[in-house]
């Protein structure tokens, strides 16, 4: 009778990556839908064209290096950079836009570092920098939200032609409230938003309800335990904060209220789709909380010091370098000692 | 309601303990051969007492305890010691080891055993004695001797909380459960006796919620006593010591410490069932409880079984179906494991035998990349970080390992589970664990050599010192003496003066450790003839043979006492010989070794002339000759002289030799030659030194008689 011979532990839990990562993928659902309802069918077209393209990319990649192709593909986690990166385009985007963006993500900013579970940055985000930093105007060239200015939105045949045939249909942009607000110099806020439908109830039309769907995948994730809220947590706190510190009432330099940042832009997509990509963020529970709360304060600061209507890719990637060593000084107490802190002070005893 | 804690981390997988808690314990019965490991616990291992065909009686002694931490064993049964040999045992590195094999006569007489039914009025040191005659080890899995854990509290400090650990929190093992259950009594019972050798302030039973009967027959069972019945949430690891000591007192087990460091000592369930039968019946232990279950077995249950009982015994009782079966694991199939082979006996130790199907436990699949997700860091009893130790562990970063207290992982399994990618990390920390481990052995021992080399090092310094020293006030002496012969040989010198010189020469020669080499008389009388004698030996030995002869005998020699200096070296080493003693060897060895290369050298280079040529045995003859004649014209140059100018003649040639030789001195030193070539003169200088005294004093002698 030839018996196995393993190691314990002899049971798995039902987890695996690939059930993570398709998790994170149904996440998405209703900040995706909002997106759609608001914008058209944009990021939907921009999504599947960008999942075919993160596939083949994937793929190539690990042709090129010579790891089994089957084992990888179904690891999901090409489809998640694909997808987020398509969501955080703007609605419309051209198919070259997303063909470089996604494959640069994939091949260089996560096959390059070494593949999956090795890439210190998040690729998406990667991917993302460098469209708005090499086409800053297609990158910001952002669909107008359905209902402001009577505007009806793209039909699917028409977002199909838009992506693959750009310009051949009109349609309509529009700047987005963060822009809007960074924009302005003159005017106090209740003007501007008097002024500027866009701005809808709390943080501008089709974004306050996206970011909302957002927020939803977010805490399913939580509650399916995918990740800790510490860092999501620390990131809204940190932000809220700092918006509640320089918001000054409402004057023409207002910097915007907490409500409006939280529900603007990337805020929330950011806090739960994007720093609780683990790989590139800190790993204990207290590292989180430090590497989420500078990515609020640096989201804060450069939407509203810096050159960029939003922030939240740039200052992920700016905390990405410092997770190694926000880690450092943030290991936690192991049972049985009397203090946590930095790996080289408890060295040997 | 007491007051309970949480411990960090920690999972819940399925239980699976539902299957084998349908029927009541059953008894196994004696199977037709018992194979008793003599190491069935932590500590050395038992030395048996018993010859094969012994016959024995059940419950009497067939090894004892070798040492302070150990237990010994008794007979399950009565029968036959058949075999006293290595057998295939429960351990996870399959090796096989010593056991005592018994066949059963199945008559089960016992051997006459009396406990101590008085036991509340016997003292602690009888008790513990009787516990550990019973060769009782912990029976939750790790073994330990348990009259040494009752026994000493090695830092001192009173213990204050006595905890009965009945978790059980690994999925499938109900061993535990059973035995509270259907044996509470013995259970509180064999607490009693615990509380009375720890005396602690408190004593708590902690026990899952996942155990509802088992809870009700303790809380019945402790009625009327001051034992808690501590019941918390259900969670895996809970049942670890470490764990379990948190949720019931809030306290954490220092790194590195024993409970005992915060005043807690913590026991078994079945090992206070072991100590009331042994204690108040007098019964060792010489069996347990223990849990057959799994989908490859049809009927899964508890055994009370005889200890030796091969595992495939109480599975053929279970109806198992071995087509069915992939892996065997003794314990449970987070922290168990596997077994090379059925026949392998139950020991103290073996609380569950899990006979999985494929389905039930699948092999693992492929480890994927890790994608730091965390899980387990959030699964993590101690608190470590698992993704991290991972990667120090691949990279084989050890301080890293170790600062990030890689040493604390109890090895519990929960981060493996957890991990989506499935990696195996617990592999992967008990590899490091091994390899940290033989890294600082490694480590001490070269410290250690490092120590002794130092050590050697400074004493060869300071011998050269002290020699360095010596030396100097050697030369000093030299040069007072030489200046004072110079003195002594130009103005002529009252012959007490010169008396004391030659007393205070020898003196210092004395002191100096070199005796004055007694010169016969000859030499004094007739120096070349001397030297021709010599030289005539010399040249007698060297005549008959070749060079390469001669090079050969040299090689030989070198390596004789290269042989000897080893064979002396080992000796010293096995005999345990004082550190200098080796060294001074070692040394001489070195020393020896060069030498021997160029003597080897030598011989090759001769060798290599097929044929030694005569022309160096020429010039060797040559040699010695020209020292005969070169004798031989001294004697000559000196035959028609006086005996008066002769010795003059002598005394003035030696004078220069003297002064000669330490210019030379002088020069090397100045020069910073060689200590060798400084070595090498002052030696001449010595030995020229007796040979001037005695020419001065044969001169003077003539002169003497001359004006006689």
């Amino acid at each position: 009778m030839a018996l196995m011979r393993v190691t314990s532990p002899h049971a798995h839990g039902p987890l695996s990556t690939a059930r993570v990562m398709q998790t994170v993928l149904l996440a998405c659902i209703p900040g995706v839908a909002a997106l759609t309802w608001f914008f058209g069918y944009g990021t939907l077209v921009n999504i599947a064209w960008a999942c075919l393209v993160g596939l083949a990319s994937e793929a190539i990649a690990l042709k090129l290096r010579r790891r089994p192709m089957g084992m990888y593909l179904k690891d999901y986690s090409a489809l998640v950079t694909a997808t987020l990166l398509a969501i955080a385009m703007p609605a419309y985007a051209p198919w070259w836009l997303i063909l470089v963006g996604v494959s640069f993500s994939i091949i260089i900013a996560k096959h390059l570092y070494g593949g999956l579970g090795y890439n210190p940055f998040n690729p998406a985000m990667v991917g993302y920098v460098v469209l708005l930093i090499s086409f800053p105007v297609e990158m910001t060239s952002w669909a107008a939200p359905r209902g402001v200015n009577a505007i009806e939105v793209p039909g699917l045949l028409d977002a199909v032609k838009l992506c693959f045939v750009p310009g051949s249909v009109d349609a309509v942009t529009m700047a987005t409230p963060l822009d809007l607000l960074k924009q302005n110099k003159t005017l106090a806020v209740d003007a501007l938003w008097q002024q500027n439908p866009q701005f809808g109830r709390w943080a501008g039309v089709g974004w306050e309800w996206a970011s909302l769907g957002f927020l939803a995948g977010g805490l399913w994730m939580l509650y399916r335990r995918i990740y800790t809220w510490h860092a999501p947590v620390a990131m809204l706190a940190s932000l809220t904060l700092m918006a509640a510190l320089f918001d000054d009432g409402g004057a023409a330099r207002s910097t915007g209220s907490p409500l409006f940042h939280l529900l603007s832009g990337g805020t929330m997509f950011g806090a739960f789709f994007i720093i609780t990509d683990p790989v590139s963020s800190a790993v204990s529970n207290l590292g989180r909380l430090v590497f989420g709360a500078l990515i609020g304060v640096l989201v804060f600061l450069i939407r509203s010091f810096g050159n960029y209507p939003d922030a939240v890719a740039f200052a992920v990637l700016i905390m990405n370098f410092a997770a190694p060593f926000i880690d450092y000084y943030t290991q936690p107490r192991t049972y049985g000692h009397r203090q946590g802190g930095t790996a080289s002070r408890k060295g040997a005893p | 309601m007491r007051k309970i804690w949480d411990f960090h981390g920690g999972i819940h997988p399925p239980e699976n303990k539902h299957q084998s808690l349908t029927q009541p314990i059953r008894r196994a019965g004696i199977p037709a051969e018992l194979v008793l490991p003599l190491n069935q616990h932590i500590g050395a291992p038992a030395e048996p007492i018993v010859e094969i065909g012994q016959k024995v009686l059940k419950g009497e002694c067939v090894a004892r305890p070798a040492g302070f931490i150990s237990v010994p064993v008794h007979a399950p049964t009565s029968g036959t010691v058949t075999a006293v040999e290595e057998r295939q045992v429960a351990h996870p590195s399959g090796l096989a080891t010593e056991c005592i094999v018994i066949t059963s006569d199945l008559e089960d007489r016992w051997v006459e055993h009396a406990g101590i039914p008085d036991w509340t009025s016997a003292d602690k040191a009888t008790l513990l004695a009787c516990i550990r005659d019973a060769g009782i080890a912990g029976m939750g899995g790790a073994g330990f001797p348990t009259a040494v854990k009752l026994g000493v509290n090695p830092r001192g400090g009173s213990i204050d909380t006595l905890v009965l650990n009945g978790t059980e929190c690994e999925p499938y093992i109900t061993a535990d459960h059973v035995l509270m259950r259907e044996r509470a009594e013995e259970v509180v019972a064999g607490t009693r006796i615990l509380q009375k050798l720890v005396e602690p302030k408190e004593t708590l039973l902690g026990v899952e919620d996942n155990k509802p009967d088992a809870i009700e027959a303790l809380r019945r069972a402790c009625e009327g006593t001051d034992m808690d019945v501590v019941v918390f949430p259900t969670k895996y690891p809970s049942g670890g010591e470490k764990q379990l000591i948190e949720i019931l007192t809030g306290r954490q087990v220092p790194s590195g410490g024993l409970p005992a460091d915060i005043g807690v000592v913590c026991q078994n369930m079945g090992t206070a069932v072991a100590v009331y039968r042994a204690v108040v019946h007098g019964e060792p232990l010489i069996s347990r409880i223990t849990t057959v279950t799994g989908e490859a077995v049809a009927q899964p249950g508890n055994f009370d079984v005889l200890l030796g009982t091969p595992m495939s015994f109480l599975l053929e009782l279970s109806g198992f179906s071995a087509d069915r079966l992939q892996r065997l694991v003794m314990g449970g199939p987070m922290m168990g494991f596997t077994i090379p082979d059925a026949a392998v006996p139950v020991v103290k130790t073996t609380n569950c035998i899990l006979a999985p199907t494929e389905k039930e436990l699948p092999p693992p699949p492929p480890a994927q990349p890790c994608i730091r997700c965390g899980l387990c860091a959030e699964a993590c009893p101690a608190s470590l970080l698992p993704q991290q130790l991972y990667w120090f562990s691949r990279g084989k970063e050890y301080e890293k390992l170790e600062a990030h207290n890689l040493f604390d992982c109890i090895e519990c399994g929960a981060c493996s589970y957890a991990c989506p990618s499935n990696i195996p990390l617990v592999q992967y920390y008990r590899a490091s664990k091994a390899e940290v481990t033989q890294l600082k052995r490694d480590q001490a021992k070269s410290e250690h050599s490092k120590t002794r080399f130092e050590a050697r090092q400074e004493r060869l310094q300071r011998e050269a010192e002290e020699k360095e020293a010596q030396r100097r006030a050697r030369k000093e002496a030299a040069e007072a003496r030489a200046r004072q012969a110079a003195e002594a040989g130009s103005a002529e010198q009252d012959p007490i003066q010169a008396a004391i010189e030659r007393a205070q020469a020898k003196k210092a020669a004395a002191q100096e450790g070199e005796e004055t080499p007694q010169r016969p008389a000859v030499a004094q009388l007739d120096p070349a003839q001397l030297a021709i004698e010599r030289a005539k030996a010399a040249r007698a030995v060297s005549a008959d043979q070749s060079p390469a002869e001669k090079a050969r005998a040299n090689l030989e020699r070198l390596q004789e006492r290269l042989a000897k200096s080893e064979a002396k070296l080992t000796a010293s080493r096995e005999q345990g010989a004082e550190a200098t003693i080796i060294d001074a060897l070692e040394a001489a060895i070195e020393k020896l070794r060069p030498k021997l290369e160029v003597a080897q050298q030598e011989v090759d280079a001769l060798g290599d002339e097929a044929q030694p040529k005569p022309a160096p045995a020429a010039e060797e003859k040559d040699a010695a000759q020209l020292a005969i004649e070169r004798a031989q014209a001294a004697r000559a140059a000196t035959a028609d002289q006086s005996p008066g100018e002769k010795a003059q003649a002598n005394l003035e040639r030696l004078r220069q030799r003297l002064a000669k030789s330490e210019a030379k001195l002088a020069a090397s030193r100045e020069e910073g030659a060689d200590d060798s070539i400084i070595d090498a003169l002052e030696a001449a200088i010595e030995k020229l030194r007796p040979k001037l005294e005695a020419a001065q004093r044969e001169v003077e002698e003539l002169k003497a008689g001359q004006e006689a």
